[in-house]
């Protein structure tokens, strides 16, 4: 099938591009190589729409973060993903801080963040008692959201909305052709007019595959912990150190889940590996530390899990220098459209990211509204299903959720799918109790291999003792 | 709807079912057994190994025989059971809510008896770094999967932690084809029994890596390996043991953790080192008519035992909701030097008190000294002790002087 537009990457900018393009009577794909949407840094980070105080004004990251955020209320709503505002405390230590507090209220009224004040200590600990401080930033208008959540109701709802969207599907070549681009790929071939490269932390690589050199992405490894629902009481709003320049990422934050969970990170280090979401000792040593300094009632007993991601930074190690997002189309390669170095805010700008990708769009193209486009994504709520079996107990998910998990529209079909779907296995005992159940549903519906996160991952060898009759 | 009963017991494992038979026996009529399976029986349906009902019926019988025997008992006795519901709060005032397929339930009763069991601790709590692949199981969802579901996860282990788990665990694969590299043990000595470090890895030739960890999980999709490392006298890695061992599976078997989110969402005070309720030598926590037995309350090492004191708890139950009171309690028990906790941990009434406690650390010819305030109760010598084995000793106490304190030493 010839398409107009192909959309490289399901993470949350990806699919928020598909989704604001299936407004209009367009055929479009979208190709992701893992099995299911949101598996790179879309669904590894904190889960926070920012504000826009923590970057430069005028810059398109602080233009897109801002107008990006706004549109979160209505877009939540739409797609049926929870969201709430929380705010954002920014935490001074040390009195050597204060001043970098006093400038970032500065930049923060100068992007037009009118909600912003310098908390003193009485009202800091009036607002977060157990938090070690003298003083803070509050940034009262910043929300927490659940990061893969909206990035897999982007994807369905695109889809409900014409939108083809292939997993497992790598693309290998990207060919000119007259008017058009052929994207080969381990699972067909595909052309279109228009391609979008939101490939994340593979953004320069695919770039290149189509001859643009000139980018390179350093991947840099954030590690998170997470920490019990237990402690959800400890603190209300978002909890960040005054940041340190060259540091490469906001500093190790308190970030509470709009879950109940609180997260504990990121880490910045940069790797080798652009998908190696490994945790190492050390980091989550300093972690656990550098958080009991914001938070000291915290309790090691009381972790959860442990996760990585890893941002795609367009600035090199030991730089300090302020990178933009690159949001262009090719001036060399008409219908080409690169966005590399999508790192934070690029979750809060995404809404704004697939608006500014559609206006490039439609230089090229002619948007006709698509008549049956509908922004609401069908989602059951929550309430209605807790009477009935439970599958998962510590987040009690109820057997209907699971199932309707397990038959999501995407078709993604694995463990991590369904966990990210219903949160069943994301509770304190990590899948001890939900897990065999999960697997007979599984069994019950599908002859399919059990994997954990797609194909590699299998989850088990076979038969107990079909394996002794062999051996 | 809210549904009324005189007792409510939660949880119809081992301890669940042995106390609502014993508070039947003991004269209450209106019992509702739940269990959030589709049988009763709990963890002792998955354990098909043998061992088990040696103390109460001298003969060793495997998990779901042992189980039986009470499930028998419990439809003899007519008490009223649900099974698949999961209760999902409980309030001071003795209302639960519980969910099944048939819809949410409240229920009230005039007592409650907690047994939960226990949980296993996770990757989390022993902080392994590393990727997170495919191919790591707790020791006791591998177990429910090659006993229950007849589904093999894996070809060649690795077993971190020595607990009782993880030791029927290694025998349990070697026996179903699997090769088990080795278990391994950060504390210089086993955390499981002595005779299951004989049946379990001795009989097998399982190598038992005694002051090692692992320290690192390797593996996109599926484990490839993990890095095992010697452990130093103060619990840390010891630089240049590291070394890489290939596999496809890591099984942890790193602790159990009493099973009591209901508990505390009720308001029921628990002890740290147990991480089960406080409770009295009947065993009631703080909320007078709310009762805990079993693994909900320390985790035990043979069920006979559990059993046997989930019996007595039973019939206190039964005590309370005739007398619609109970006594509260007077003096508080504690772990001294060398002593990992003691159960229970508060008295209420005199007379003969059994105490349950576990060492620190192994020794021998050691003095267990019980002490009332400054006053030596009760002094025995042990020629081992043993972490991994609970010791029970009785201690006559004639007359409580409220406000002292027994304590349980090691000398």
């Amino acid at each position: 099938m010839d398409y107009d537009v192909i959309i490289v990457g399901g993470g949350v900018v990806g699919c928020a591009i598909a989704r604001e393009l299936s407004r209009y009577r367009l055929n479009l794909l979208l190709l992701d190589k893992e099995h299911d949407v949101a598996r790179g840094a879309s669904g590894r980070n904190s889960g926070v729409v920012h504000s826009g105080v923590q970057v430069p004004p005028g810059s398109l990251k602080a233009k897109l973060n801002i107008a990006g955020s706004k549109q979160f209320p209505k877009l939540c709503r739409e797609l049926g993903v929870p969201w709430r505002r929380v705010g954002k405390l920014i935490v001074a230590q040390h009195k050597s801080e204060l001043a970098k507090l006093t400038q970032m209220l500065g930049t923060g009224k100068k992007s037009g963040i009118a909600d912003l004040k310098l908390l003193d200590k009485p009202q800091l600990k009036q607002l977060e008692p157990h938090i070690n401080g003298i003083a803070a930033l509050y940034s009262q208008g910043e929300a927490i959201f659940s990061p893969y959540m909206l990035n897999i109701a982007l994807a369905e709802n695109a889809k409900q909305n014409g939108v083809h969207i292939k997993l497992n599907t790598r693309v290998v070549g990207i060919k000119r052709l007259e008017n058009k681009f052929k994207l080969a790929t381990d699972n067909g071939s595909y052309t279109s007019r228009y391609v979008v490269n939101s490939a994340g932390v593979w953004a320069d690589k695919l770039a290149q595959m189509a001859g643009i050199t000139g980018y390179r992405i350093y991947p840099c490894r954030g590690e998170y912990r997470v920490l019990d629902k237990a402690c959800a009481k400890m603190i209300n709003s978002m909890v960040y150190p005054v940041p340190v320049a060259g540091y490469g990422g906001l500093g190790i934050h308190l970030t509470p889940t709009i879950d109940g969970n609180i997260l504990i990170g990121p880490s910045a280090e940069y790797v080798k590996g652009r998908e190696d979401y490994r945790t190492t000792g050390p980091v989550l040593n300093k972690l656990y530390r550098e958080a009991l300094q914001l938070l000291p009632a915290i309790d090691r007993r009381d972790f959860i899990a442990a996760y990585a991601g890893i941002r795609s930074k367009l600035c090199r190690p030991g730089s300090s220098r302020f990178t933009d997002f690159m949001i262009c189309e090719e001036p060399k390669l008409k219908g080409f459209i690169n966005l590399v170095g999508i790192e934070s805010p690029g979750l809060s700008a995404a809404p704004a990211i697939a608006k500014h990708v559609g206006k490039l769009i439609a230089k090229g193209l002619k948007l006709a509204p698509n008549p049956d486009f509908n922004p609401r994504r069908k989602v059951e709520t929550r309430l209605d299903n807790l009477s009935g079996e439970l599958v998962c107990r510590c987040e009690q998910v109820t057997r209907r959720e699971v199932l309707a998990a397990i038959n999501n529209p995407l078709g993604a079909s694995s463990l991590s799918a369904i966990k990210y779907r219903c949160r069943a296995g994301m509770g304190r005992c990590q899948g001890g109790y939900c897990l065999p159940r999960i697997v007979d549903m599984l069994r019950e519906t599908s002859n399919e291999e059990i994997t954990f996160h797609g194909p590699g991952s299998h989850m088990f060898i076979g038969a107990t003792k079909e394996l002794l009759k062999c051996s | 709807m809210q549904l009324k009963r005189e007792l409510m017991v939660i949880g119809g494992g081992p301890a669940g079912l042995a106390a609502a038979v014993a508070a039947r026996r003991a004269g209450v009529r209106d019992i509702l057994l739940i269990e959030r399976e589709d049988c009763l029986g709990g963890i002792l349906n998955q354990c098909i190994h043998n061992g088990f009902g040696r103390e109460i019926f001298k003969e060793s019988l495997t998990g779901p025989e042992y189980a039986q025997i009470f499930i028998e008992q419990v439809q003899l006795s007519d008490i009223e059971c649900w099974t698949g519901t999961l209760v999902t709060e409980l309030t001071a005032g003795k209302r639960i809510i519980a969910a099944n397929s048939r819809g949410l339930h409240r229920i009230c009763a005039q007592a409650v008896i907690l047994s939960m069991g226990c949980r296993e601790r996770t990757r989390a709590a022993v902080d392994i770094p590393g990727t997170r692949p495919a191919g790591i199981y707790t020791a006791g969802v591998a177990q429910n999967f090659i006993n229950l579901r007849n589904l093999m996860p894996g070809k060649r282990f690795i077993i971190l932690g020595s607990g009782d788990i993880g030791l029927i665990m290694a025998r349990r694969l070697t026996l179903e084809g699997a090769e088990v590299l080795g278990v391994l043990e950060k504390l210089p000595y086993p955390g499981g029994l002595p005779r299951n470090i004989t049946q379990c890895l001795e009989d097998f030739n399982i190598p038992l890596y005694l002051k090692h960890t692992v320290t690192d999980i390797h593996g996109k999709h599926r484990v490839s390996g993990v890095s095992i490392a010697k452990v130093g006298p103060r619990g840390g890695i010891l630089p240049g043991t590291t070394r890489k061992l290939a596999c496809d599976t890591l099984l942890l078997s790193v602790g159990l953790i009493p099973e009591n989110e209901l508990s505390k969402a009720a308001g029921i005070k628990l002890d740290r080192l147990t991480g089960g309720p406080l409770v009295d030598e009947t065993g009631q926590t703080n909320i007078p008519g709310i009762y805990a037995c079993g693994n909900v309350l320390h985790v035990y090492d043979i069920v006979d035992q559990l059993t046997k004191e989930a019996e007595a708890v039973g019939r206190a139950a039964a005590c309370y909701i005739k007398a619609g009171q109970s006594q509260l309690p007077l003096l508080r028990v504690q772990a001294g030097s060398g002593i990992k906790y003691v159960v229970p941990q508060q008295i209420s009434a005199p007379g003969k008190r059994l105490l349950s406690f576990r060492v620190d650390t192994p020794g021998q010819n050691k003095y267990i000294v019980i002490k009332s305030g400054r006053k030596i109760i009760k002094r025995q010598i042990k020629q081992r002790v043993n972490p991994p084995e609970l010791i029970q000793l009785e201690v006559n106490l004639p007359e409580l002087s409220p406000g002292n304190i027994i304590k349980v030493e090691l000398k």
